[in-house]
């Protein structure tokens, strides 16, 4: 069966769909979103990462380290630093599970998805481009009786939305800009690819929380949203439309990667002006319905 | 609220708390003025009852509906000589004590000095009790490696039931006086004439209620208030003689007997009326739909009687207990919700104007908590966390189908089971019914630091406990845990027997016959509450220390036996040096990082927390008490897992030397790293239902509670940790931050209330361990 490879887990996730879930960040994403709350997620492979505040410089790292190469672009991720790491000041990004591993993972929390309507949540990164794995995991989800959510940032080949449809029960699907280029300059790709796959999939009866970041200097202004309006009120099917504000809480994972987080905070109020853009239209938020 | 309950709650709140020498000193008159010689015990003790309730000072304050104080005005706090007596110094003390400090007058240091002291000197039961206990017991409690509670007060923590709607104390006199008529037994007609004389003295003492207000109504020249006056003397010469004929009758009288119980002696957790929703609601249906009564009336007549819970500070304790459990909280806790004698749904109209009442009343005192049933709507839960969320810590939350179950595990019939409910923090009884006490804490990780030094304690330089093995002979995991567990059962096998010295001594020495009139079946039996005379008997010991305890065995399982990453030897010499070597810190981050720990639902760490509490549990249950019942084991730690982590030493899961032990059944502080289900699921593989209560501490951060959909989230992670068996959960929701800010300016948060333990209190009353202790809780965000 096939392997996943998964860089976090969290439990009692609670803005990732209805009730209490079950959140599996999947590693590897086609784009490179200047705001990338989860920068960690993008590369495919395993990394190896380091948190300096919690390190006690004990140097068990330096000497466990075969090569002597620590850190530097040599360092062949063997993991020798951080199986010795006290502190967990080391950790390694990206674990292989099968999809039966992360099955027992869901299950856990089965109580909690009965009580509260919730269930699991696979996100990323970008779960589709871990398809097998996801369309594996999926199935075993829908065979427990498990309500499963995929968050996607739409960008994939038809087929492989293809193979989530029988056993996802909620998308929740990115809509980040309805301009073009706009949209590649900010996300490193065009937007055709992802819009021609949310019409398909609404045509397609499946259940779709769009969800829509807001970016300053990117896609805070009414221009964007009053054409997203049009937009979304043209899909045959949806469920909600969430806004959700860009915040910089990922600075420390930027630092830990030794990279810069350009993201800008949309401005005070401005979240509250688009949600009555859109509600003015009859479009409401997940939590409003 | 109106402006009456605005004053009144104000004037509680300013009020400074004091020491009043008055009950102390009317009982010295009392037992220095007559022979007393050849009276049976029980009727002395009522006749000292008597003597009290027809000389202390009666108390109406203006515009009061509910009246009575236990003092002499409200915050004077009666002592109690006859169970502990307070030395000069400790009342001193209580006097300058920076936190939770009484007042103490010069007249009454005086009195002591000259009445109350060379009276009650080596007379009082905690004298008794000390003088009676063997040596190895007073070195294992010098120790530290248990409480007793019995020292400084007597056996309480239980409840009422409904039996004081439905009929006065004429017709308890009544039945009292059948059985007394045709009883031969000499120990019974004594136990039976106490009763009485007991039962007679509270209904005069409402009556000096009735006379007082009289007198005071000829003086008044508001004719509203001259009016109130009248009602009140009413009201006060017609209960507790008589059933309550109105829901502002039923209330008054609940404060007399609770006022009674309180005087008569000073029980643990006070006393609390219960279900009080379920006691009053037939006579709220029947007023409100006659019209004789609307909701705003109910509503100012409950907070007037909630007023009177907070105007009663604990009665503080002496010596160094003292620093055991300080606050000003009794513990009275009102129960609501839950299910019906028939088992339905128990939630009424009534259930949802008491939570507005907590809501609007905001005070220490009483303490509220829900039962939460299947059977409850989910709309009551929503209501209570909306409550929670304004973050005083009330009310905590109960799983009715396991107080249930653990009440008919201890062979409780059903319809008392469904009666019953808990009190004091998380304590399981049987309302109206059951003498359940708990007779002290019990420090379970002290337990494991005696078992690394073979049955020896460095702090107190003794040999404590049996000789079980050096901490290098023990080869495998299993053996060390056959030493921890040969421990556990000599020290848990110690309290007992001390306890049923101490049993003996209340028997004997300070029956209760007024408590007794008011708990099934004494009269019936004609034996006193402290002998045996309660339909069912249950005594409790408390485990401390759970976390802990679980997180070092784990670590010595991982590190030393598993991993061989060092010797128990090697671990033996780094717990007693504190991590104080350099190269130590390395070792402890091991402990801390890379040990499964409890709280993760992680089962490698919870099957040896299961381990430990059935081994607590096998030595504990079932051992029967000098009272006809038994002992069980409850898990909670009140604030005493700061006391218990001063008296050990470095441990195994990274914690240094004197710093507090985990609370409750609640994780290591900080050591829950996967979200509150994994919490959750950890201390539901626990069998609640072998307990009489279990205490879980979460705190949240308010933002994740800020909206309804975050709140209904909460109602169910409640929902599914009373399905997987949990006993009892209760919510801290206030940041980091703001406790932070009120350490440093206490001044401008005097009012900021947080959940302690089975209870809250004021933040900046709590010791500065305490404080940490609670900022070192895991918060749980939530991933935005």
């Amino acid at each position: 069966m096939s392997k996943g490879i998964i860089f976090d887990v969290k439990r009692f996730s609670i803005h990732d769909g209805p009730g209490i879930r079950t959140t599996f960040f999947l590693k590897g994403c086609p784009l490179s979103c200047v705001w990338c709350q989860n920068p960690e997620s993008i590369s495919e492979g395993a990394q190896i990462v380091f948190h300096p505040s919690r390190c006690i410089d004990c140097g068990a790292c330096l000497e466990a380290c075969p090569g002597g190469k620590l850190d530097t672009t040599e360092c062949i991720r063997c993991g020798a630093c951080v199986d010795v790491c006290c502190t967990t000041a080391r950790e390694v990004l990206g674990k292989m599970l099968s999809p039966g591993q992360v099955m027992n993972s869901i299950l856990r929390d089965r109580v909690f998805f009965e009580e509260s309507g919730g269930g699991v949540t696979f996100s990323g990164g970008e779960p589709m481009k871990q398809i097998d794995f996801l369309k594996d995991i999926l199935h075993l989800c829908k065979e427990s009786k498990i309500r499963t959510a995929v968050d996607t940032c739409g960008y994939a080949s038809w087929e492989s939305f293809d193979k989530t449809l029988e056993n996802t029960d909620l998308f929740l699907y990115d809509v980040k800009h309805l301009d073009s280029d706009i949209h590649e300059r900010f996300t490193g790709v065009g937007n055709k690819l992802i819009l021609e796959n949310l019409i398909k999939l609404a045509e397609s009866g499946a259940t779709i929380i769009l969800r829509i970041p807001l970016v300053g200097g990117f896609n805070d202004n009414r221009d964007f949203f009053l054409r997203a309006t049009e937009f979304v009120n043209e899909l045959p099917r949806y469920q909600a439309v969430d806004i959700l504000a860009c915040h910089d809480f990922a600075r420390g994972k930027y630092r830990m990667l030794n990279r810069e987080l350009c993201c800008t905070i949309p401005e005070d109020g401005k979240l509250e002006e688009f949600k009555q853009i859109l509600s003015s239209a009859g479009i409401y938020g997940s939590e409003e319905i | 609220m109106n402006d009456r309950v605005r004053i009144l709650r104000e004037a509680s709140l300013a009020a400074v708390p004091e020491i009043s020498s008055e009950r102390a000193v009317i009982l010295t008159e009392f037992y220095s003025g007559i022979d007393l010689e050849n009276l049976p015990i029980p009727v002395q003790r009522a006749m000292a009852f008597k003597y009290l309730m027809g000389n202390r000072s009666v108390y109406i304050g203006t515009g009061e509906l509910i009246v009575g104080e236990k003092g002499p005005v409200p915050k004077a706090v009666p002592t109690y000589p006859e169970l502990c007596c307070h030395t000069l110094e400790d009342l001193r003390l209580l006097d300058s004590r920076e936190k939770t400090p009484f007042s103490v007058s010069e007249e009454v240091i005086e009195v002591y000095r000259d009445k109350i002291i060379p009276f009650w000197q080596g007379k009082t039961m905690r004298d008794f009790i000390f003088d009676s206990m063997e040596k190895r017991w007073l070195d294992a409690y010098g120790a530290g490696v248990f409480t007793e509670f019995m020292e400084q007060r007597s056996p309480g923590h239980t409840v009422l039931d409904d039996k004081i709607y439905g009929n006065g104390f004429m017709s308890f006199i009544s039945t009292a006086e059948t059985g007394l008529a045709g009883e031969t037994d000499p120990n019974k007609q004594a136990e039976l004439r106490a009763m009485i004389i007991s039962m007679k003295a509270l209904i005069r003492f409402a009556e000096r209620h009735a006379e007082q207000a009289q007198e005071l109504s000829l003086t008044e020249t508001d004719p509203d208030l001259k009016n109130e006056l009248l009602q009140i003397a009413e009201i006060c010469s017609r209960v507790p003689r008589h059933a309550p004929s109105t829901f502002r009758e039923a209330l008054q009288y609940y404060w007399f007997v609770h006022l009674g119980v309180t005087t008569e002696l000073n029980p643990w957790d006070a006393f609390c009326p219960g279900k009080l929703d379920q006691h009053l609601y037939p006579f709220y249906r029947r007023e409100i739909d006659s019209g004789q009564l609307t909701r705003e009336e109910a509503e100012e007549l409950l907070h007037c009687f909630w007023i009177k819970f907070n105007n009663q500070p604990a009665p503080p304790k002496v010596g160094v207990t003292a620093a055991e459990s300080s606050t000003y909280t009794d513990f009275a806790q009102i129960n609501l919700g839950g299910v019906k004698p028939d088992g339905t749904d128990g939630v009424n109209e009534l259930t949802y104007l008491l939570l507005d009442v907590i809501q609007d009343m905001r005070l220490l005192q009483p303490s509220s908590s829900v039962q939460v049933s299947r059977e409850n709507p989910d709309e009551y839960i929503l209501r209570a966390a909306e409550i929670i969320k304004t973050g005083f810590g009330q009310p905590s939350v109960f799983n009715t189908e396991m107080i249930i179950k653990e009440l008919l595990r201890q062979g409780k019939t059903l319809a008392d089971a469904r009666c019953g409910g808990t009190s004091g923090c998380v304590e399981t009884g049987a309302f109206g019914k059951e003498n359940y006490c708990l007779t002290g804490y019990f420090n379970l990780t002290k337990i494991l630091e005696l078992t690394l030094d073979n049955g020896y304690d460095f702090r107190t330089d003794k040999q404590l406990g049996p000789v079980s093995g050096k901490a290098e002979d023990l080869e495998t995991f299993k053996g060390l845990f056959e030493a921890f567990r040969e421990q556990l059962e000599y020290f848990t096998d110690l309290k007992i027997e001390g306890n049923r010295r101490i049993e003996r001594l209340y028997a004997e020495k300070l029956p209760v016959p007024f408590l007794s009139v008011l708990i099934d079946d004494c009269i019936e039996k004609g034996i006193d509450y402290h002998s045996g005379g309660a339909r069912y008997d249950t005594s409790y010991i408390q485990g401390v220390g759970l976390g802990t305890v679980t997180d070092s065995l784990s670590s010595i399982k991982t590190h030393v036996f598993d991993k061989s990453a060092l010797s128990m030897k090697e671990l033996s010499i780094i717990l007693h040096r504190n991590f104080d070597n350099p190269e130590d810190e390395r070792i402890r981050q091991l402990f801390m990082n890379r040990t499964p720990a409890y709280g993760n639902d992680d089962d490698s760490a919870d099957s040896i927390m299961v381990d430990v509490f059935n081994s607590f549990f096998n030595a504990v249950d079932g051992i029967k008490n000098t009272r006809g019942g038994e002992y069980r084991i409850n898990m909670l730690p009140t604030t005493c897992h700061v006391y218990f982590g001063s008296v050990i030493g470095a441990t195994a899961d990274g914690r240094f030397a004197g710093k507090p032990l985990s609370e409750g059944i609640s994780p290591v502080q900080g050591r829950d790293r996967k979200g509150p289900t994994a919490v959750l699921l950890s201390a539901a593989k626990m069998d609640h239902s072998l307990t009489g209560g279990t205490l879980l501490n979460q705190r949240f951060t308010p933002q994740i509670l800020a909206d309804k959909s975050g709140l209904k989230k909460l109602v169910h992670l409640i929902r599914g940790y009373f399905r997987l068996g949990g006993h009892h959960i209760q919510f801290n929701v206030v940041d980091s931050e703001t406790l932070r800010e009120a350490q440093k300016f206490p001044e401008n948060h005097r009012d900021l209330i947080v959940r302690v333990a089975g209870y809250s209190d004021y933040f900046c009353d709590l010791s500065p361990d305490l404080q940490e202790e609670i900022i070192s809780r895991t918060a749980h965000a939530s991933m935005l």
